[in-house]
């Protein structure tokens, strides 16, 4: 019996202990006409050898391409040792440290990450993560509007530059309060600031903008972030972990810094595993902490005064606060913050800096190679480690064309970006190598020429 | 033990592990030079060696599945076979960015489309969604679909949800995530939900109620049948939180009770890692009635080729709760252990699970503790009450969780539910052997005899583990969250 490691002896003895003829016998209080008799429709159970077989098989079909798509996951080098310590039993299969004197390794953890994560963008606490980016972007605008003492509105003000199933996600998550997305329109790939000043006096929560821009383009954070603070709107920073080593962080837009930061933080140290699990991050000032939703791990002394630590502000949770909680969170994404709290213990400031610096030299190499092919252009400048490429034609096929080659080529922005025209967002990480971009171009090359893979 | 510096005190300026980043920083001219930043971010400077000692000691710092029994009531603390999770890791499977074209993830989809339909058969709903990403944005998406089948009839007055007092309170902090009012129904003495207070509370304003089944008592809720023709009379649907889904894996299903939406935990009875807190999987399964409201992308099947079903195809979902597919590792690991164990596996998951409960239950209660429902059987697990030890004693319920540390066991649940006082909720699953329960039933007793010896003895656990009892108080009052704002705390070495 797979993981099962009773004996008959074992059994028999058990069910004497209890008093019962048979296990059956212990089902007895499910009334019989709701009992289940045939065995479910699912085949026989398989060894490790025949399920191995069956995976290798599965994952070889995924066939490997060559990579020029980010639109919101990168891949990037993990170093080894990241996933060898994350996979060790003690992290992978221990649970939510409510025991906290069985739990330090996970505590402490949690709160060099936190205290990494504060550091990168630049405010004063951090959550132990959420879901993912999508969902940590709705939550930060469940709390904005919380949060936001000088407003009582249940609006909050985006924009069309902020990933698009981003802003999905919010949508799904924030109906049901009647809190409504209001979305900037975009020009030259970034928030247009004319329509930012159009809705000067409109009454919001907050104001939510993401750095570098969904389109690769970096926004006027500081003109953004002053505009909203002039007006009394909280500003959320969504923003990729990784360009905060780069890039100056949400504490540090305009005259205050913004409010709140959260994000996707798949770019430290996380596979791409066709979308999962990632985990999002949400920091924010002091003042903030709460409003905040998901788990907070604190430093403090034992009874002898050693440091130790464990779960602070659990009044906010669901477990104490029920229907008044800040979130129905439970869980953060724990196993993938041991994985980033190595990923950037390893990196450290200056290797994330240089991998941004290398995925930015890359993409800009990609694109004036890609630019030299007739009928592409480059549509924004400047960009980060993404950019838009704008064809004289429909992406669509080009993109199947590259894909029977063996190539992602980007993100089709057809269908979120009408107002573009046909655009393609390209991508190239630190992994990609010119000999990569080459292959790239010849594949566009043929695929615009028509010629079939 | 001795403790463990926090990383950035293993930090030298200039030192690095070079390895993992390009040779030298490119070019970044080409970037608006206002935007950089003007400092670099305090993280550690330290050598590669470094970092494995120091994550390696931490890691030995933690009680886990792996190296103690953890029979923490209601989270299904099971042995996550390491098969599992290095099939998921398959290269394959970890290098495909999850918009490349379907094209490149047939072998991936064919998974999780295999793995919609075991979840279909499981519960007997008509519909699975996989991309809830923990159980409570599991239950987030039932609400949620509850909701959007009474707006699409016209029926705007339902804005309430029922939950019974016994339940978790991710079911009433879920309500209030959809915009519903939250009413409570009492339970009756035996453990089952007042049928009477039950009628009393529905109504014309009844949206649905949310269930747990087995409760969170540890019990069968019996007149099921019942309650799902009071609810449904009154136009409400009924929501099955499948946290205790162990318990009857292959031996009853929610559809059969009268349910309409189900979630269920994949890291709870289909045993993916819970990872220190997540991540998890809160996949979801309805009926009929609900199934155009399932959250996308679906997989869905055409032409012999697997395919991504999204709000093109169904127009009437509440949308999208992940940016992509949800914890898709995680939902291959869920495949592969329910492939793994084929359809007699996932009944003896039941019957064992059940089997170790109620022998744990007899050893306790033949050993004299006072369990809650005596002349109850226990589904997968089932509560001790201290409270007379507790009024005799002074020693608590957290006192004995502490005192099981220093016998190497993890604590079970405690004070929880939060209807029973001095409670523990004993979960041991159906992985572990009689032996593990024999020594975790002595060790218990063995607590309770120095508890009436020595009381202060026990509420001086634990004195093994690399900390003693820490000061919440403290830690909620002074906030020390992050490092760079540390305050030396007093005594502190």
């Amino acid at each position: 019996m797979p993981f099962i490691p009773h004996t008959p002896q074992d059994v028999a003895g058990m069910l004497a202990t209890i008093g019962a003829g048979s296990i059956d016998e212990l089902f007895d209080e499910i009334p019989a006409d709701l009992a289940l008799d045939d065995a479910l429709p699912i085949g026989p159970g398989l060894t490790e050898p025949e399920i191995t077989r069956l995976m290798l098989a599965r994952a070889g079909q995924d066939g490997g391409p060559l990579c020029f798509l980010g639109a919101g996951a990168y891949e990037h080098h993990i170093p080894a040792a990241v996933w060898a310590l994350a996979t060790r039993g003690e992290f992978y299969s221990a649970y939510t440290p409510y025991q906290a004197e069985a739990s330090q390794g996970t505590l402490q953890i949690i709160y060099e990450f936190q205290s990494m994560m504060a550091g990168l963008t630049g405010l004063d606490v951090s959550n132990a993560s959420l879901y993912d980016g999508a969902t940590a972007f709705a939550e930060a605008c469940l709390m904005a509007v919380r949060a936001n003492r000088k407003s009582r509105s249940r609006r909050v003000l985006t924009t069309r530059a902020l990933t698009p199933v981003y802003r999905a996600v919010a949508r799904t998550m924030l109906s049901g309060q009647g809190i409504e997305l209001v979305e900037l329109p975009v020009e030259a790939g970034r928030t247009s600031l004319a329509a930012l000043q159009a809705m000067t006096g409109q009454d919001f929560a907050a104001l939510a903008i993401q750095q570098p821009g969904f389109l690769g383009v970096p926004e006027a954070v500081d003109a953004l972030t002053d505009w909203a603070h002039a007006g009394n709107l909280l500003v959320i920073g969504v923003c990729n972990p990784l360009w905060l080593a780069l890039l100056r962080p949400p504490g540090e837009w305009g005259q205050a810094g913004a409010d709140i930061a959260c994000g996707e933080g798949q770019p430290l140290g996380i596979p791409l595993a066709s979308g999962g699990p990632y985990f999002g991050y949400l920091t924010c000032r002091e003042a903030l902490v709460r409003q905040m939703p998901g788990r907070i791990v604190g430093r403090t002394l034992d009874l002898d005064g050693r440091p130790g630590y464990t779960l602070t502000l659990q009044a906010r949770e669901q477990h104490i606060r029920r229907s008044r909680a800040t979130s129905n969170i439970c869980t953060n994404q724990g196993l993938m913050v041991t994985a980033a709290t190595i990923f950037m213990t390893l990196l450290g400031a200056e290797g994330l800096r240089r991998v941004a610096a290398q995925c930015h030299a890359n993409t800009r190499d990609l694109v004036a190679a890609l630019t030299r092919l007739p009928g592409v252009s480059l549509a924004f400048e400047p960009f980060c480690h993404e950019a838009v490429l704008r064809f004289d034609r429909p992406v669509a096929p080009l993109l199947q064309a590259l894909s029977a080659r063996g190539i992602l080529g980007g993100f089709d922005l057809a269908a979120d970006y009408p107002e573009i025209g046909p655009g393609l967002l390209v991508c190239a990480t630190e992994m990609r190598t010119a000999e990569d971009i080459e292959c790239y171009v010849q594949a566009l090359g043929e695929a615009l020429a028509g010629r079939r893979a | 033990m001795n403790r463990e510096p926090v990383v950035f005190e293993h930090s030298r300026p200039g030192r690095r592990a070079p390895s993992h980043a390009p040779a030298h920083c490119a070019d970044t001219a080409s970037l608006p030079q206002e935007l950089l930043r003007r400092s670099p971010p305090l993280l550690p400077e330290v050598s590669e060696l470094d970092a494995v000692r120091h994550f390696t000691r931490l890691s030995q710092l933690n009680f886990s599945i792996d190296t103690h029994f953890y029979p923490l009531g209601s989270c299904t603390m099971k042995y996550n076979p390491r098969a599992a999770n290095s099939l998921a890791m398959l290269p394959g499977f970890l290098a495909r960015h999850p918009l490349g074209a379907v094209g490149h993830g047939q072998g991936f989809l064919e998974c999780l489309f295999e793995l919609q339909e075991m979840l279909k058969a499981v519960t007997g709903m008509q519909g699975v969604s996989l991309t809830p990403m923990a159980g409570a944005q599991g239950e987030f998406a039932g609400v949620a679909m509850i909701r959007a089948y009474h707006a699409a009839r016209g029926d705007h007055a339902r804005r309430v949800i029922i939950v019974p007092d016994a339940a978790h309170g991710t079911n009433p902090a879920t309500a209030t995530m959809c915009g519903y009012d939250v009413r409570e129904v009492p339970t009756g003495p035996c453990g089952d939900i007042d049928l009477d207070a039950l009628r009393q509370a529905v109504g014309p304003d009844t949206a649905g109620i949310m269930l747990t089944n087995p409760s969170t008592l540890g019990v069968f809720e019996r007149r099921i049948a019942e309650v799902a023709g009071i609810v449904h009379a009154a136009g409400g649907l009924l929501y099955y939180d499948g946290a205790n889904m162990n318990a009857i894996l292959g031996r009853a299903r929610p559809a059969t009770m009268g349910f309409d939406v189900v979630h269920l935990n994949l890291h709870k009875t289909f045993s993916t890692p819970h990872g220190g807190g997540g991540p998890g999987a809160g996949i979801v399964a309805v009926n009929q009635r609900l199934d155009p409201f399932l959250p996308v992308p679906i997989v869905g099947e055409r032409d012999g080729r697997y395919v991504w079903l999204t709000e093109r195809e169904r127009p009437q979902s509440i949308g999208r709760l992940s940016a992509f597919m949800g914890n898709a590792g995680v939902l291959l690991r869920a495949y592969v252990y329910m492939r793994m164990l084929g359809a007699p596996g996932m009944r003896r998951v039941a019957d064992y699970a059940v089997l170790n409960a109620n022998y744990l239950m007899t050893k306790l209660r033949q050993a004299g503790f006072d369990v809650a429902y005596p002349e109850r059987r226990a589904s997968h697990e089932f509560i001790v009450s201290l409270k007379a030890i507790a009024r005799d004693t002074g020693v608590t319920a957290m006192d004995f969780a502490k005192a099981l540390l220093d016998r190497g066991y993890h604590a079970p649940t405690t004070y929880f539910p939060l209807l029973v006082p001095e409670c523990l909720l004993i979960e041991p699953t159906e992985t572990e052997s009689c032996e593990v329960l024999d020594g975790f039933a002595a060790a218990l007793v063995a607590i309770r005899d120095q508890a009436r010896s020595d009381p202060a003895a026990v509420k001086a656990a634990p004195l093994t583990t690399p900390v003693r009892r820490l000061d919440d108080v403290r830690a909620a009052r002074d906030l020390d969250l992050t490092w760079q704002r540390r305050k030396s705390p007093a005594g502190a070495s």
